[in-house]
């Protein structure tokens, strides 16, 4: 059950952070150079692989009972920044993310922006994509290694990660286009229920706490972060007297 | 800016983001939860009844 969930959520957040990540790639390829753009992924790609081969073996050799206090607090605060935005737009008080939005305006930028050659690149094309899949990949490797190697299988996680990664560069391909229809928003709010599920039971097992039916408890605590977290939707949308 | 303030600036966002109250509350009750395990009590019930005040708390300050 738990290998289920931790290849679900690495699979959901990698694709999530992959498309948003395709969009800002595909509109420097498309209005100023693909080579350039191509080589700004190749880059970034190689820097993630650095910084997961370095993490990885260091983190498996922490004390599993530290490392789930450590990986449940972080992975606790990044998940209820997740959900927090996800009840926000669900309920209508922020925006939905727009990836058709997102990708007018990365090409306005892309297109304003003036010609400089490095290396023989263009250097717009390669810093924006280069610092695009980097900062969106970064938010996937700190969930592979955190979720991995408190499960101890970093691999399982990384295959998850992986599979969407693939999913998203090939539906990219085909589409050529942003994929505008991913349900992006949903899986957000899917994600910040897992990361916070996982914070939830993590953190509390490493401060030495002991869950009701161990691991089989993991379901009930996914159970209580949907309902609380669809329950601040319909209060929010209920209008502002309902929350304030 | 210089470089170590955006390396600064940069993991906060990552890690802390929009609401800091929400990170110094989480610490808050897993000081607390630890605190209960310590004296073989049951902890277990309270993180999950920080995670909905806290959320509860960072929503309505947002929608205010």
């Amino acid at each position: 059950m738990t290998a289920v969930f931790l290849v679900l959520s690495a699979f959901l957040a990698s694709a999530v952070e992959m498309v948003e990540a395709l969009t800002i790639v595909l509109a420097v390829g498309v209005t100023r150079d693909w080579r350039s753009a191509l080589s700004g992924v190749g880059a970034a790609t190689l820097s993630l692989a650095a910084i997961v081969a370095a993490l990885g073996p260091a983190l498996t050799l922490i004390p599993i009972d530290t490392l789930r206090l450590v990986v449940g607090a972080l992975l606790l605060v990044f998940g209820l920044q997740w959900l927090r935005k996800a009840i926000l737009r669900a309920s209508g008080y922020v925006s939905l993310h727009d990836e058709e939005a997102a990708f007018a305006r990365e090409t306005a930028e892309a297109r304003a922006a003036g010609l400089e050659r490095r290396a023989g690149l263009d250097w717009y094309a390669f810093t924006i994509a280069f610092k695009g899949v980097l900062l969106e990949g970064l938010e996937v490797a700190f969930i592979v290694l955190s979720f991995g190697s408190t499960q101890g299988s970093i691999p399982l996680a990384a295959l998850g990660a992986g599979v969407a990664v693939v999913l998203v560069a090939v539906a990219g391909l085909v589409a050529h286009a942003p994929l505008a229809r991913v349900p992006e928003n949903t899986l957000k709010f899917a994600v910040g229920t897992m990361l916070t599920t996982f914070g939830i039971f993590w953190a509390a097992e490493g401060t030495g706490a002991h869950w009701p039916g161990g691991d089989a408890s993991l379901p009930a605590v996914l159970g209580f972060v949907l309902l609380l977290s669809v329950a601040f939707v319909a209060l929010l949308r209920r209008g502002r007297p309902a929350i304030a | 800016m210089s470089a170590l303030r955006r390396f600064g600036t940069f993991w906060w966002d990552f890690v802390i983001g929009d609401d800091w109250r929400i990170a110094a509350g989480v610490a808050i009750a897993l000081g607390a939860t630890a605190a209960l395990a310590a004296a073989d009590e049951p902890a277990w019930w309270l993180l999950p009844i920080a995670v909905a005040t806290l959320l509860y708390f960072s929503l309505r300050r947002e929608v205010r």
